[in-house]
């Protein structure tokens, strides 16, 4: 993508609000931004994301915005979407996204990516699939585990809050055993489903397990994962999102909740391929970590 | 705050009710009847030089200088601006707006019927809009509002405008705009 897309044209600056004007002149994208985004651009970074619409203090409007803020390119990121509470916020976003049918995520994100490989050979272009547990783990199963099967290089990261939550409580395979929500009154039977654990099965290069409590480790782990998908394979992000509403907590609560996980079903996991640990030793190297 | 139109809020283009299609190319469509562009020209230009508030509303694909086209497009628009005595307010992206948008600033496809209130704007101009957003941006000003909405599209044209021409490109911009320099002297302008 070129950031020509945000130059104003001369003739309308008078007519354009200030904050699209700040867009031009201050936006973080790669090829104009003299350092690399960080969590520290955070609060008056219209690009990043400004406002959504979904819960006050819902723990996956922070995720996102730590994601974004860690992208190594944002200008040539594509972001593949699926319904959902998630895919809510990606009208707000200055970022090429695409928001697929529910479950299909991972397969038009492969497509995404081997068009774009054939179609632009000399750049690079990282290619990310962020969807809810329903959409990665109940209802996409197929496409999420055929694109690892197949070693397509795309990230996937899953916004797990452990529900179906656009649609009004559901369980999911990611719900705990036990949990009881509107829609699944009698207890969830059978137990979460270690997604992390299958994408080492399933052949990803990097599979990391943790909670949206620190907002510097989510950037990391990304930046890890986009960068060993462009180079290796499929790298994959299981990230705990509450859903405070589902589960009964006021808006100020999730940081919490996530804090509490960190020790619990979201204890840290980390799976890094001996190629990729190689790998990333480079990029620490060249200083692109 | 004007009625509900008769099409209320169908999912078909408004226009279809009154089997109104997209013109022909080399042709443009002027409410119910195809004229040739030269006429329909003259008559937008008319229109735009004698109503209330009359207003161009330029879209990302004129606002941004993203390609050459782009860029002649705008010194263009900004010409007409001038020569019609339009205002212009700009729909500079697409994103819903919360918790409310300034009417005075922008126009948002998602109720584009508020600028057009707020500001009493009775004739104005699409210009650059992706055919998507102009679609329901027209589409719900022609159901909730009495204001003349003409279409200036690079392609095929917008049924749910109450004038539409079709492949304006910044050559077709440059002849309008003499058209529109002709009728304002017509007029006594
Ligand atoms: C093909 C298809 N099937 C079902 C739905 C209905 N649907 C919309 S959102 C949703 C649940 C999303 O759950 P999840 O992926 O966990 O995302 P969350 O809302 O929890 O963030 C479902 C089943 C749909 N939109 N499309
Ligand atoms: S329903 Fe839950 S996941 Fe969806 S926006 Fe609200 S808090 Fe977030
Ligand atoms: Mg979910």
């Amino acid at each position: 993508m070129s950031v020509d897309i945000y130059k104003i044209n001369p003739e309308f600056r008078d007519i354009m609000p200030k904050d699209i004007i700040d867009l031009e002149d201050n936006a973080t994208w790669h090829a104009t931004a003299t350092k690399n985004r960080g969590i520290s651009d955070l609060p008056d970074k219209k690009e990043i994301l400004e406002e959504h619409s979904l819960c006050a203090g819902c723990p996956e409007a922070a995720a996102l915005r730590y994601i974004l803020t860690a992208l190594p390119i944002p200008e040539d990121t594509i972001i593949v979407n699926s319904t959902g509470c998630t895919s809510l916020m990606f009208p707000h976003i200055a970022l090429h996204t695409v928001h697929s049918l529910f479950g299909n995520q991972n397969a038009v994100a492969s497509g995404i990516k081997r068009t774009l490989d054939w179609r632009f050979p000399d750049k690079t272009k990282d290619v990310i699939v962020l969807a809810g547990d329903g959409a990665t783990i109940d209802i996409g199963l197929d496409y999420t585990l055929q694109s690892w099967f197949r070693q397509e290089k795309i990230t996937t990261i899953c916004f797990d809050n452990e529900v179906y939550a656009n649609t009004g409580g559901q369980e999911s395979g990611s719900t705990p055993k036990g949990q009881v929500f509107k829609m699944a009154p009698k207890g969830k039977v059978f137990d979460k489903v270690p997604m992390w654990e299958l994408a080492v099965t399933s052949g990803c290069q990097y599979s990391v397990k943790l909670t949206a409590s620190a907002p510097k480790k989510v950037a990391k782990v990304l930046r890890e994962a986009v960068l060993v998908a462009r180079e290796l394979g499929p790298t994959y992000i299981h990230l705990y999102t509450p859903c405070i509403l589902e589960i009964g907590l006021a808006a100020n609560e999730g940081l919490w909740e996530m804090k509490e996980q960190d020790k619990e079903r979201f204890e840290s996991f980390r799976y890094v391929s001996p190629e990729a640990e190689e790998y990333l030793k480079e990029c620490k190297a060249k200083g692109i970590l | 705050m004007a009625n509900l139109g008769p099409a209320d809020y169908s999912p078909y283009p408004v226009a279809t009710y009154d089997g109104l299609y997209t013109p022909d190319e080399g042709k443009a469509m002027l409410l119910t009847e195809m004229v040739d562009e030269e006429v329909a020209m003259r008559e937008v230009a008319r229109v735009m030089l004698t109503s209330e508030n009359a207003t161009i509303f330029p879209g990302p694909q004129v606002l941004y200088a993203w390609s050459e086209e782009a860029k002649k497009k705008a010194t263009l628009i900004k010409e007409m601006s001038e020569v019609l005595g339009a205002k212009m307010i700009p729909m500079y992206d697409y994103r819903p707006k919360y918790p409310k948008i300034d009417a005075e600033v922008e126009i948002n496809p998602n109720h584009p019927n508020l600028t057009i209130w707020h500001n009493n704007i009775k004739a104005c101009i699409f210009i650059g809009v992706h055919c998507h957003y102009a679609n329901v941006a027209l589409k719900i000003i022609r159901s909730e509002t009495d204001c003349y909405t003409i279409g200036m599209c690079a392609l095929s044209g917008h049924e749910d405008a109450m004038a539409t021409i079709r492949d304006q490109h910044s050559e077709d911009l440059a002849k309008f705009i003499e058209i529109a320099k002709e009728v304002k002297q017509e007029l006594g302008k």
